[in-house]
């Protein structure tokens, strides 16, 4: 079906889009989460009239501006990239991802801009109503385009409402609705959000602490505090619900990954949760070495996790690979095979048709339809393809939940200080406050190498390798551009950083 | 809408394409100020009305853009795939300068911006004039084609090494890449003078205005002469099969009376009224009648490369490989499904227009430079 996989060039393509990804990350939560505070911020300043709340306003105002910039910037390119280097992705399943972007330009991009640009510059250009009114649809205009490009994601997750047009060669929608209510799509939605609305929580956490460490801009910082705290520990609420939901429908839509989360290789009822781990990096499918060199274990945690029910058994990786017969798994093999015939059958079917043997066609479309779902596996090698990098799942995943169980308690402490009016004597928890949003970032950027990583070799689950999604490019044009992207975002995070902690040095105006 | 066939969705979803490319060409006044801001103005305090006056904007074109790629994407998937993977370079660069000027109204003016002022307001030139070119070459593609093929998976294989570059080396496609650039500086030049209330700008935004509708017009010349005699890449209805035909986009245009020529030659006069009442009668609304000229001259050159039975994205290595509405567009589910989405374009135009209005109801002036107001 394809020219010869040229690995070098998929692994370039592969990271390039990590890269774009990882930056257009750094951005996308302060964007989505600030949005909702400033919106905060302002309904504070319109209920009571009180001034310092529009100043708070417009100080966190400014940097939004700053951030969302560049967020715009790296944005663009996410978008186009889908054609540019995964041009074979675009078309087989363009019919489906591609109304979910649509819909994001329609609905939700020009919410969010053409307000934002009442909400920078129409100060004293509409009224104070008019105005907030603004900010809100920025920060709804914002989470709705997180919406509709995380349906995207969640469906590359777990493919639903389509099917397989062997006369076009490509993946078609039959059902909108279920893509777009898919429960997986809601759950990334909701997951992914609320870690955004934490990260923008840590992200005052950390500018006001620096004040209350200086001494300097108090009631601003104190007051960004008591608001973006309480956002924060609802929005850890929320993580943590949707973070267990994620791992319920993982064990039933991508079960390998949960196994490379775990560092499962070998299925077990009554499964132990590894609460901490170092992984033996040389463990390989089907040998026999420990998969840990260190481990604590929780028992039966992770039973309770992947099926909420205690007895029950959990695949691992060995089970998804070679198949386990008395849990009733089907190893890979015996799909790669089907795959294997699917394809050849399609290109059976496709030559009669063209020669115009009606009959020979009809017959050949039956047989592939039997066979048609595997179709995706037929482009892998081996039974171990499935696989993903199993360490790097599993430590993103622990970094992930580790420190997603701290954020709460750094937001509990903070509003309990701010309760007794004692926060500015905390000087060591200050501190902790000052790094809290790097944590932040750690976590949240390691979610993200678990959704992706952990679906590999999958573009979309189960679907398309890819390896077969990729654009026919060289080696050499893909690397030009990975290193022109790595040089002018680098660059720009650069001068961005620089503007953002210039103005926070400098504080709000008029203090 | 349920009722329609796959081949009228077809046809409404180019519409729909053309409508926000039209709609994207006539923002492109962002670029086109852009474009003039280094050799315009005087002093900073010109320099800082213009950015003003354009950064109130620049994400509305953006955005257009961005819609642009995701109607293409859900309506015509295969334009998208061989397209941008195929003619790779010249959408990389397109993106690389729109990169640079998402950045670059925001960070020219701060403290630490790590590349100062100067270097931003480059970058803003880079965009406004070479993103607008290869924008205008890579659209000029439409009637000249590209080197791919589509094997039987449709999966695109690009037979040139330049990935979309080779296409600046035809002159058909230079002249509409050059015609663009500078027709988005008459419409920067209309904006700005219609924008800002400051006497020596609207002075300036006049001449120019003028003149850059001169340097357009030998390009524009050459487009149409070429239009009107090339071989076109026109499709046979009953078996699909593309064939080159002389004369295609002149029959197109006879053949399309109302949303071809018709649209073609209105558009083109409200261009030149527009610019004309500025700079002869003095009149600050010219942007009106110029942008309308604008969309509807794009809309007759996208209405001559996809109706009327041609391939709008042809392959001149393989005929059979060119891109119709038929064989580019999505299934008939989702082109349905996308037309129930499309009925919020309207109330999206109604927000932008009500907005438009509300933040330029007064106009940028003098006294704009010292207010606390934000501004970039």
């Amino acid at each position: 079906m394809l020219e010869q996989l040229d690995v070098s060039q998929l692994s370039w393509a592969r990271g390039q889009f990590a890269l774009t990804a990882m930056y257009h990350w750094i951005f996308v939560p302060l964007t989505l989460g600030l949005s909702f505070l400033l919106a905060f911020f302002e309904t504070l300043y319109v209920k009571t009239g009180n001034e310092q709340w529009k100043r708070i306003t417009k100080f966190w105002m400014t940097l939004f501006g700053i951030n969302f910039a560049i967020g715009v910037a790296t944005g663009i390119i996410m978008e186009f990239e889908f054609g540019t280097n995964w041009s074979n992705y675009s078309w087989m399943v363009g019919d489906i991802f591609g109304a979910p972007l649509a819909a994001e330009g329609i609905f939700a991009f020009f919410l969010e801009t053409t307000f934002f640009a009442v909400m920078f510059f129409g100060w004293n250009r509409v009224s104070k109503g008019f105005h907030l009114l603004s900010t809100w649809l920025v920060a709804i205009g914002s989470n709705l385009s997180a919406l509709w490009i995380l349906v995207a994601n969640g469906w590359m997750q777990h493919p639903v409402g389509m099917q397989f047009n062997p006369d076009r060669a490509r993946f078609e929608m039959e059902s909108f609705w279920q893509v777009l209510l898919s429960p997986v799509a809601v759950s990334h939605f909701v997951h992914t959000t609320s870690s955004a609305f934490l990260l923008s929580a840590l992200f005052v956490v950390t500018v006001s602490c620096w004040y209350l460490l200086k001494g300097r801009h108090v009631a601003l910082a104190k007051k960004s505090l008591a608001v973006a705290a309480t956002f924060g520990l609802i929005s850890s609420a929320f993580v943590a619900f949707t973070g267990d939901e994620s791992a319920y429908t993982a064990a039933r839509v991508q079960p390998m990954k949960l196994a490379a989360m775990e560092g499962l290789w070998d299925g077990e009822v009554n499964a132990d949760l590894v609460a901490v781990g170092i992984v033996n990096p040389g463990k390989k499918p089907g040998d026999d070495s420990d998969p840990f060199q260190f481990e604590i274990k929780l028992p039966y945690l992770l039973s309770l996790l992947a099926n909420r029910e205690l007895g029950s058994f959990v695949p691992g990786i060995n089970d998804l690979v070679y198949g386990n017969a008395e849990q009733g798994i089907e190893g890979a093999g015996d799909r790669i095979a089907r795959g294997k015939q699917a394809i050849s059958l399609l290109a059976t079917y496709k030559q009669a048709r063209d020669e115009g043997d009606a009959v020979t066609a009809e017959a050949v479309l039956q047989q592939f339809n039997q066979v048609r779902d595997d179709i995706g596996y037929g482009y892998l090698s081996r039974p171990e393809d499935i696989v993903p990098p199993v360490p790097l799942v599993f430590y993103s995943f622990h970094v992930m939940v580790a420190l997603g169980t701290l954020f709460p308690l750094l937001f509990g402490a903070i509003l309990f200080f701010l309760y007794k009016d004692n926060l500015s004597q905390q000087k060591w928890f200050l501190r902790l406050g000052v790094l809290s949003v790097f944590f932040g970032y750690l976590a949240s950027q390691a979610g993200w190498i678990v959704a992706e990583v952990g679906r590999q070799p999958w573009a979309i689950q189960g679907l398309l390798p890819v390896g077969v999604a990729r654009s026919n490019l060289t080696t050499t044009t893909v690397q030009m551009t990975f290193f022109m992207f790595l040089i002018i975002f680098t660059t720009l995070l650069i001068a961005e950083v620089r503007i953002m902690t210039r103005q926070i040095q400098n504080g709000p105006e008029g203090e | 809408m349920g009722n329609l066939d796959l081949a009228q969705l077809q046809q409404l979803w180019w519409l729909l394409v053309s409508v926000v490319g039209a709609l994207f060409i006539f923002l492109t006044f962002v670029q086109g100020g852009q474009g003039l801001l280094l050799t315009l103005t005087r002093d900073e305090d010109e320099k800082t009305l213009i950015i003003n006056s354009l950064g109130k904007k620049w994400e509305l074109t953006f955005t257009t853009l961005v819609l642009f790629g995701g109607a293409f994407f859900a309506a015509f998937p295969l334009f998208y795939a061989t397209s941008f993977g195929g003619a790779y370079w010249v959408w990389m660069l397109i993106l690389f300068t729109f990169v640079l000027q998402a950045v670059s109204y925001e960070y020219r003016r701060k403290p630490g911006n790590l590349l100062g002022a100067r270097v931003y307001e480059y970058f803003l030139f880079i965009n406004g004039t070479v993103g607008i070119l290869l924008i205008g070459i890579a659209v000029g593609t439409f009637f000249t084609g590209s080197n791919f093929s589509l094997n039987a998976y449709n999966s695109v294989t690009w037979h040139n090494p330049g990935r979309g570059i080779e296409a600046a080396f035809s002159l058909f496609n230079l002249s509409f890449g050059l015609f663009l650039v500078f027709l988005a500086r008459v419409l920067g030049a209309l904006y700005l003078n219609n924008n800002i209330d400051y006497p020596p700008l609207v002075a300036k935004t006049s001449v120019a205005a003028f003149k850059n509708l001169l340097y357009a017009l030998p390009f524009l010349l050459y487009v149409l002469v070429r239009l009107l005699f090339m071989q076109g890449y026109a499709v046979d209805p009953q078996s699909g099969t593309v064939f080159l035909q002389r004369g295609k986009y002149l029959a197109n245009l006879l053949a399309l009376p109302v949303n071809g020529l018709g649209f073609l030659l209105i558009g083109l006069v409200l261009v030149v009224l527009g610019v004309a009442l500025t700079y002869f009668k003095g009149s600050r609304k010219g942007i009106w009648p110029a942008g309308l000229g604008t969309v509807l001259v794009v809309l007759a050159v996208f209405a001559i490369a996809g109706y009327n039975n041609t391939a709008f994205y042809p392959s001149r290595v393989d005929l059979q490989s060119s891109l119709t509405l038929a064989t580019a567009s999505s299934s008939h589910y989702t082109l349905t499904a996308m037309s129930y989405i499309a009925l919020a374009i309207p109330v999206v135009l109604a927000y932008v227009a009500y907005v438009w209005r509300l933040l330029d109801a007064r106009k940028l002036g003098a006294a704009d430079l010292t207010t606390g107001d934000e501004k970039y």
